[in-house]
This record gives structure tokens, sequence and C-alpha cells, in this order.
């Protein structure tokens, strides 16, 4: 199965040492973006280069891999990386969260709680919640340093404004341990708080810019807010069709051109665990609950 | 505060808010501006004037800590402004001093609304409740003469005139001390001028605020400016109070600006 042309897990030996002590810098200054000399992969851009580079500088041949695309294991991204570690390194695969001990995940993080020696990858493109706000690197790179971090604030203001509410659903801005602001990459704000005080250790590839930025397990994560528009980690206002989970976070899938839609778990391994276990939602093939 | 000496009146022995001594800066082997010194006092308005080239906008850029000078001191009550710390200088350009861009546009965050524009130095330095903001937000926009209801459009929905206006609110919603204002009439018609420059002569007053004000238009600091510096070839050639400057010009360049005024 594996592809022995290859070193394991695809990157050389000397490159993986390079991301190691990346991630061991940021580890160490939690949400601080660290430079790594990031290398080209056999994919685009935007694909996940940053957290397949992060996460084959993780792998060892006894670990356990699962991949997820917003929050699905099937789907064209998922299964190209899990099969490029496959091809690779020779790693066993699993959908299932609890039996994984590395999850890539690009834009969701799993329903099933993490526990202590899970490590959780993200996929960012751009790592610098700054970035729309003030072009200049330079700049920006000043504003990390001398936390100024009023201009955050500008942005969530501008969306009360406009919308009567906090509009920002997805990279929504965190502080870390009180001190660097944080782009969570453009997982939803449904999850933000799962962030926080995760047992987990949570590391951010990403590939084009050239940063990785981490959270350690059990670490303090606050989304950014106003005293009078308090933080609200929302989510579609419905139970998913096929599990019936009210909880968990959903896509919304339009089914005819009628305009008819449900609402599925975007959590493909949460989903089909709880339909084993006999949860049934409006829409389950085998009738209601 | 500054030193807290006790004066022969045993009162707080008055100090400039802004002192500048022997400041010079050079482009190469060209003379930006070159030996200026001066003391500017609480509540007073210190205009610059000169022609194109004179070095009146390197000096200003040179106090506002745009440009750092190659010679010279800097002292802001009593501490010396160069010797500061980074972080200590931005947290002065964000609270304690402000600066008014000749072009409105350089000073404005023309993709934030107008209110979020006068909030953001607000949220800088720490405000986090939206109602608050919005509030002091909406009182200064008043206060320019902006309707409240403008409060949410951006920017570039507004005139030249409104946009200067917002920017100076922007600037002064955290009460500064210390106004650097460089050419704020300029490229705006006269009618708008004019009010403008009433605008801010009665916030000068109300506010108590020092300013130092660049300009080469000789009405805009007869009407603001308590005292004048002319500039010529990068340095200072006459000092004095603003009627005194302007109706007895004693510097041959001087006597030039002031008779080279057009008389409609």
């Amino acid at each position: 199965m594996t592809d022995h042309a290859y070193n394991f897990a695809y990157l050389d030996e000397q490159t993986k040492r390079m991301i190691r002590r990346a991630l061991l810098k940021a580890l160490a200054m939690p949400g601080y973006q660290v430079p790594f000399a990031s290398r080209e992969m056999p994919m685009p851009y935007g694909w996940g280069t940053g957290g397949v580079q992060v996460t084959a500088a993780c792998l060892t041949p006894d670990d356990r891999l699962k991949v997820i695309d917003q929050g699905a294991d099937d789907t064209t991204n998922a299964v190209s990386i899990r099969r490029f570690f496959q091809r690779t390194a020779g790693v066993a695969v699993t959908e299932a969260t609890v039996e994984a001990t590395l999850i890539q995940t690009r834009h969701r993080i799993p329903e099933q709680p993490l526990s202590e020696g899970q490590i959780l990858v993200y996929q960012v493109p751009i790592p610098e919640p700054l970035r729309f706000l003030e072009p200049r690197e330079t700049e920006t790179r000043k504003m990390h340093e001398l936390e100024e971090y009023g201009l955050m604030h500008v942005k969530l203001y501008e969306d009360i404004a406009r919308h009567g509410e906090i509009a920002t659903s997805y990279a929504y801005p965190v502080k870390v341990e009180g001190r660097y602001v944080m782009d969570p990459s453009p997982i939803p704000k449904f999850d933000n708080p799962k962030l926080a005080g995760n047992p987990a250790i949570q590391l951010f590839g990403a590939g084009r810019e050239a940063r990785i930025h981490a959270l350690p397990p059990y670490c303090d994560v606050v989304s950014l807010d106003f005293e009078d528009h308090p933080f609200v980690a929302s989510k579609a206002d419905a139970c998913c069709d096929l599990c019936g989970s009210g909880t968990s976070y959903l896509d919304e899938v339009i089914t005819d051109d009628r305009g008819s839609r449900m609402f599925v778990c975007s959590d493909t391994d949460y989903c089909t665990s709880r339909r084993a276990e006999g949860q049934r939602g409006r829409l389950s093939p085998e009738g209601r609950a | 505060m500054g030193a807290g000496e006790l004066g022969i009146f045993g009162k707080m022995k008055l100090q400039p808010l802004l002192s500048v001594q022997g400041l010079t800066k050079r482009y190469g082997a060209r003379i930006g501006c070159a030996d200026v010194s001066f003391d500017l006092w609480p509540g007073e308005v210190l205009g610059i004037v000169g022609e194109s080239g004179s070095g009146k906008s390197t000096l200003l850029s040179c106090l506002a800590g745009h440009q750092r000078p190659d010679l010279g001191r800097i002292l802001y009550d009593g501490d010396d402004v160069l010797a500061l710390s980074e972080a200590a200088w931005r947290r002065l350009l964000r609270g304690d001093w402000a600066y008014v861009h000749q072009n409105p546009r350089d000073g404005l965050r023309m993709g934030v609304s107008a209110g979020g524009n006068v909030g953001e130095r607000l949220m800088g330095t720490g405000a986090r409740h939206y109602g608050a903001i919005r509030a002091t937000a909406t009182d200064w926009l008043g206060r320019v003469e902006i309707a409240a209801d403008r409060i949410d459009d951006r920017p570039s929905a507004f005139s030249g005139g409104m946009q200067q206006r917002l920017q100076i609110a922007r600037n002064l919603v955290t009460g500064p001390r210390l106004v650097f204002m460089d050419e704020p009439t300029g490229g705006l018609d006269v009618s708008v001028q004019a009010r403008l420059l009433d605008l801010l002569r009665g916030l000068v007053r109300d506010l108590g605020l020092s300013v130092v004000i660049v300009t080469h238009d000789l009405a805009v600091v007869r009407l603001l400016a308590d005292r004048l510096m002319v500039m010529k070839s990068g340095r200072v050639v006459e000092t004095g109070l603003t009627d005194q400057v302007l109706d007895d010009p004693q510097h041959g360049y001087t006597q030039l600006l002031v008779s080279s005024v057009l008389q409609v």
C-alpha cells in the first residue's frame, strides 16, 4: 500500500524537523503566527497544503488518521488527503472521531468531544485576523506586537451597525490566553466555544501564507464581543432530519426545485453513529422518531 | 503630569505642553527643516506658514512622529518623545494626540461607516460597550454638524467638507490635548472653509486644545492661530503674535508673503 518512492509521510526528515520546530514555538506562544518554510505540495493552494504539512510532521506509523472537510469524511478533499497519507505513510485511517489519534480538519471541529492525546490539525487559508482590516503585513505584525486590537472591534461594530447583531458567522476572531488575537480558520462560530479548554492539541497550518499557529491543551480562548452584544454560538434553528440531533451544527440542503430543504448534521461521523444507536429524524427512511 | 515643582507663588509651575529644541531633518544633502525651536503652551494655537517647500510639512511630520528627526529634542509634558518606546508613543498617538490630514481620505477609513470611524479611537483605547460607543459617536457627529441619521453611511457618500468634519470628530473623540493639523481647509471651497474654520475655532476654545496648524493660507491662521511661525527654506525666519506678524511683518520674506495675498 505504501508508496516506497517517498519518505514516510511524503516530506523529507529535515523538512518535518523544521515544521516541528515551528509547531513547538507556536505551542509555546499560543495564538502567535510562527513563520515556517512552507513547501510545495502535490495539491493546489487552498486545498489544505498547510494542514497536510503539519499532519505530515506529526504523523507516526502508529497513528490512526481521520480527515474531515466541512465535517464530512466522504468529500473529495477529505478522501484525497486521507488517501495521500495512506499511500505515503501507510498509517491506519478511521472515520470515527474517538478512534483517531490525529484529525485533519477543514472548517469544523468534530461534535464528539476530543480527549487528551488527540491532535486536531486545521487547514487555514488566511491566518491573519487583521488582514482585511489592515492590508500591510508590517503593520499587522506591529499591531500584534503592541496588542493594538481596537480595529478588530471596529469590524464587529460595523456588523452591529449594519445588521443589528454581530453577523460574522465563521472565522470569528478570538483572543488567546489574554494576549494574541487569532483567526480560528473558517470554522463556524458555533465551534468557537470548543476551542477553549480543549484537552486535545490544536494546530493550525497555512501553506500559502507560510504560517503556523497553535493552541496547547486546556488553553484559554475568548471570542471577542461587546459588553451589550455578547458572543452567541449560533446554528440553524432546526434538528437534523436524519438523526434528530438538536445540538449539532447543521448543513441546509436544497432537495428539489420547489424550495424543499432538509437539515443534516455537518459532522457525518456524529450523524452516522447516532443513527446506528437508533436515533431517527424527520426524513429518516425507516420512519419517524 | 510633568515635573511637579512648585513655583514661587506655591502653584504648579507652568510648563509648555510641547517644547521643541533644535529640530533638524535632512534629506541627504538637502535640508528638510533646520534648527527649529519653539514652545507650545496649553490652550495655545500655533500657526506655521510658508510657501510650498519651506519645510513646514517636514516639521509637522517630525513632530507627529511620522518621521524621525536627525537632531533635536521634542518634549511633551516634560517627557522626551523621541526616547519613548514605540508602544508608549503609539498610545500617545491614539489618545493624547491627534492628527488631522489635509486629505480626509488619508485620515479616515473609507470602507467603514461614519460611526465606526469616530468609534475607532474609542475602541482602540479600550471601549467595549456598543451602545456607549454609538452614543458618543452620535454626539460627536452632532458637534461637527453631521446629521445623526448619517451615522451608518460610509465617508465615501459624504461631501469633501463633511469628510473633513468627520475626520475632525474622529480625532477629537478621545479628548486629545494636542492636535496637529496639516492644511485642514485645503481643497475646500471658501464657503465650506468658512464654516469649518468657525467650527474649529469653537472646538479649540471649548475643549482648550493646543494646536499646531500648518497652512499656506494666511486667512486661516489669522482666524485660528494665537502665534505664528514663518518658515523659509527649512528655517524659521520670523515668529510672533499672529496679528503682529501679519500686520507688521519684519522679515523681507514675511513682507513678501503678506503682500502676495490676493485682495478681493
